[in-house]
């Protein structure tokens, strides 16, 4: 990854992470020069907006460059309108333009504006129409000819939307307002120590490192070969965000929790590049013997096959969403770097396996602040093993597209204790044309964000299995009885 | 107050035990908690019981069983925005989470933003919004009641995030926010938030920055969106977020006798459905699953009523409320130069 400009700039850098916007369309990309970018169909460069604002609008000019948009003063102005659409046929003859006649003034380099101008002119309906119907009128096609593209910095707000509109299944239709009540229900704040589980392409991590700043540290547990981040590298954070942020692989939380995990410790020189198996042995040799140290080793080698395709799925994603890579290699280049860098792999892995006991150090605290979950897997398990990690008095959030996941985690969490308050929710959202006189809810709303379950860790008293019992039947009680109520 | 040397309960950091002087809340049960301030040598009541601070609370882990003297016993939570919003003294309506969430979101807010609120209320989102800019950023919040901000400030420093806010007993819509381009959003929960959006804009940064109203009624919201598209805001939008809570429960659903020998019930429906099965066609068979139900009656519509003798009713009106976003012409400076020159 290349050094982005500092965080604090409002400019536009080479090598920064953007969102394109083109109405309601969102488009996360990288800032290279000489870059063919496509953008809702459209062949753009991004050369012109190195150096300016973000926030920036601009239009597209000829060979796709972009240009600063000059502000419009005067909007067509509206001279006569009809009262109602009584006398509007649709014939399909009322527009004398025709798609050449509108292709030759393209080509001619006329502006959009002036198009939409003469696209007026040539409508026979035009003057009929309502006030409120010749606005539409010209909204419509000012969007389709008059398009202007928006720069701007990513956040989680703006890449959460463009997720849920563009991608949603990538995220685990999870819909941007679901991913703020989880951050705040989550108590997701600078300087805590947060464990994130998700598969949201990284997302739901970016949005929990935005929120943190760089303070505090960030545990990402992660299903197979290596932890997926397209997402979050579309948020373009420093690179001081990135050194609070950890990794564990889901496969080895159990003997993490039974303290069966073996730390992985540093052979003399990192320069050598000895075979990874003999590494492995002495380094259980040298480890108290352990029956489950060949299965450990096993499912280490295992995990690192897929953590190399996974990469690969991770730059292919990235290249996707996020336009990010560089693609134009020359293979012959390629075959001749392949030693390099396999030696380069080797490296990376030894420096995965120290990272790796170096995050088993910090979960074995077993004090993180709190828990995010965002899967495509069942959430119990995930759940009930990660909350071993967790402190008393900490909240957790877990979410799932689906609401029978959750009925079921919610009655295990209930049957094992040491959790309050559990809530599961969901929450409907709806936009609004707000117009005077004429304010009313948007045609269509989304059918849903997904279902989030949430509480409080609290002591459990374990290795007394009385008072446990008497947790169990003690306070739920009050509630069984209300529980109860509507079945019976 | 006058605790001394060791680190202290505050809103913007965890602590593991509790202390002499923390706020920390009582959790009793379902949904049924309150805050308590902890102090040496005082006790409090509760439906199970009284608890001494000093010796059943001081000194505990947060997150602690503590058991009351009638052997009831209850959980000590360490105090978040969130449980504060559900717990909080009213002195005002106030804004929920789920409100405070998307808001959050929205106003894109994370740690160093600088943000303008009014009013201040109860100072349900402000403690929200400090968590979520600390420990870089700051909160300016401006309440027209004397007595609302004044014991706003008090909480504030009890909670120990004094340092991160400041408050102004002034009106927003008068005086504005006493600042001028230094905040990254600006909120507004007022009556007539239409009034206030200049002072909104000349609070907002020089480059740009985003604002968010909050009205009950959707006249409000009109009114408000034609002001902001006048001052120049761009990319106005208006959402509404309902919460939909889910009790889960489980039911039985009993089996009608259709005169069907009992033999065949077993095996044929196992191709027809997957359906839990019951056990017999006798009188009390019953079909038993877990389920997420609506409670009885819901908030179908947030936003505050601003008399006070409706402070509380939660059903008001027809609900909405204007959520803007505002990248104001930020090549253009002469744009916000005039406006500047309006105040």
């Amino acid at each position: 990854m290349e050094e982005t400009v500092p965080a604090d700039g409002q400019m536009i850098g080479e090598g920064d992470f953007v969102v394109l916007k083109r109405e309601d369309v969102f488009k996360a990309v990288q800032v290279q020069r000489r870059k063919k970018v496509i953008f809702e169909k459209q062949w753009i460069f991004l050369d012109n907006a190195i150096g300016k604002h973000f926030g920036t609008v601009f239009e597209i000019v000829g060979g796709g460059n972009l240009q600063m948009k000059k502000n419009e003063i005067a909007t067509t102005e509206l001279k006569e309108a009809g009262a109602d659409n009584r006398n509007i046929i649709d014939d399909g003859k009322s527009q004398k333009l025709t798609r050449d006649d509108i292709e030759a003034l393209k080509e001619k380099g006329i502006k959009g504006q002036e198009i939409v101008q003469q696209l007026i002119e040539n409508s026979s309906t035009f003057r009929d129409k309502t006030e409120f119907a010749q606005e539409k009128y010209i909204k419509k096609k000012k969007k389709k000819y008059d398009a202007h593209i928006t720069i701007l910095k990513p956040s989680t707000r703006i890449l959460s939307v463009m997720y849920s509109a563009r991608e949603p299944a990538k995220i685990c239709q999870l819909r941007y307002d679901t991913l703020g009540q989880m951050l705040n229900l989550g108590n997701i704040r600078a300087g805590s120590k947060v464990i994130v589980m998700e598969t949201c392409a990284g997302l739901v991590l970016g949005a929990v490192m935005e929120r943190m700043g760089g303070f505090g540290s960030v545990i990402q547990m992660y299903p197979g070969g290596g932890p997926v981040r397209a997402a979050t590298d579309c948020f373009g954070f420093p690179r001081s965000f990135y050194k609070s942020l950890h990794e564990f692989p889901l496969s080895k939380l159990e003997s993490l929790i039974t303290g069966s995990y073996e730390t992985w410790t540093v052979p003399s020189s990192t320069d050598q590049t000895p075979d990874a198996k003999k590494e492995e042995n002495n380094g259980s040799a040298s480890e108290k013997p352990d029956p489950s140290g060949d299965v450990e080793d096993d499912s280490r080698s295992g995990a690192e096959l897929e953590a190399a395709t996974d990469t690969c799925e991770l730059e292919n994603e990235e290249s996707e969403v996020a336009c990010c890579g560089t693609g134009n290699h020359d293979r012959e280049e390629k075959s001749e770097r392949k030693h390099v860098q396999a030696m380069e792999k080797k490296k990376k892995q030894d420096e995965r396996r120290i990272r790796e006991s170096e995050t088993a150090v910090l979960l074995q605290d077993r004090n993180a602040d709190g828990l995010i979950v965002a899967s495509r897997f069942h959430p119990t398990p995930v759940v009930l093993s990660l909350l071993e990690f967790v402190s008393p008095s900490r909240p957790f959030v877990v979410y799932c597209q689906y609401r029978e996941p959750l009925l079921e985690c919610y009655t295990k969490l209930r049957e094992r204790g040491g959790v309050v308050n559990l809530k599961l929710s969901e929450t409907w959202l709806r936009d609004y044309q707000v117009l005077p006189d004429r304010s009313h809810p948007k045609l269509v709303m989304s059918g849903g964000g997904g279902y989030i379950l949430y509480g409080i860790t609290v002591t459990r008293d374990d290795g007394k299995p009385n008072t446990s019992k008497q947790e169990k039947s003690d306070e739920p009680a009050a509630k069984k009885i209300k529980v109860e109520q509507p079945g019976s | 107050m006058t605790w001394l040397g060791v680190t202290r309960m505050s809103f913007i950091e965890y602590q593991d035990i509790i202390q002499d002087g923390d706020t920390a809340i009582v959790y009793l049960g379902h949904d049924s908690m309150f805050p308590v301030t902890i102090q040496h040598g005082s006790q409090t009541q509760t439906k199970y019981g009284v608890m001494r601070h000093s010796t059943d609370l001081i000194g505990k882990k947060y997150g602690s069983k503590v058991t009351c003297s009638k052997g009831g016993w209850v959980y000590i939570l360490y105090p978040t925005p969130e449980l504060w919003t559900m717990n909080l003294p009213h002195r005002t309506q106030i804004l929920y989470s789920t409100d405070i969430s998307l808001i959050t979101m929205m106003l894109e807010l994370k740690p160093g933003s600088v943000v303008c609120e009014s009013g201040t209320g109860s100072g349900s989102l402000s403690h929200a919004i400090i968590r979520t800019v600390a420990p870089t950023g700051h909160l300016y919040t401006v309440e027209f009641h004397q007595q609302r901000a004044e014991k706003a400030m008090e909480e504030f420093r009890q909670h120990k995030v004094d340092h991160l806010v400041t408050v102004k007993n002034q009106d927003v819509c008068k005086s504005g926010f006493g600042m001028s381009h230094i905040a990254d959003a600006v909120f507004l929960d007022i009556p007539s938030p239409w009034e206030a959006i200049g002072h909104a804009k000349s609070a907002l940064k020089v480059e740009g920055g985003r604002i968010c109203s909050f009205s009950p009624c959707i006249e409000q919201v009109q009114r408000t969106c034609r002001a902001l598209e006048g001052h120049g805001f761009t990319e106005i939008n208006t959402l509404e977020i309902l919460l939909r809570v889910h009790d889960v429960r489980t039911i039985r659903l009993q089996i009608p006798d259709l005169g069907k020998p009992l033999e065949d019930q077993a095996s044929p429906a196992s191709d027809a459905n997957d359906a839990p099965k019951p056990m017999t066609y006798s009188q009390d068979a019953c079909s038993i699953f877990k389920s997420g139900v609506p409670p009885r009656e819901t908030v179908g519509h947030t936003g505050a009523s601003t008399e006070p003798e409706k402070m509380f009713q939660l059903k008001a009106h027809f609900g909405t409320w204007t959520l803007s976003s505002d990248q104001y012409f930020l090549s253009d400076p002469w744009h916000v130069r005039s406006d500047l020159a309006n105040m």
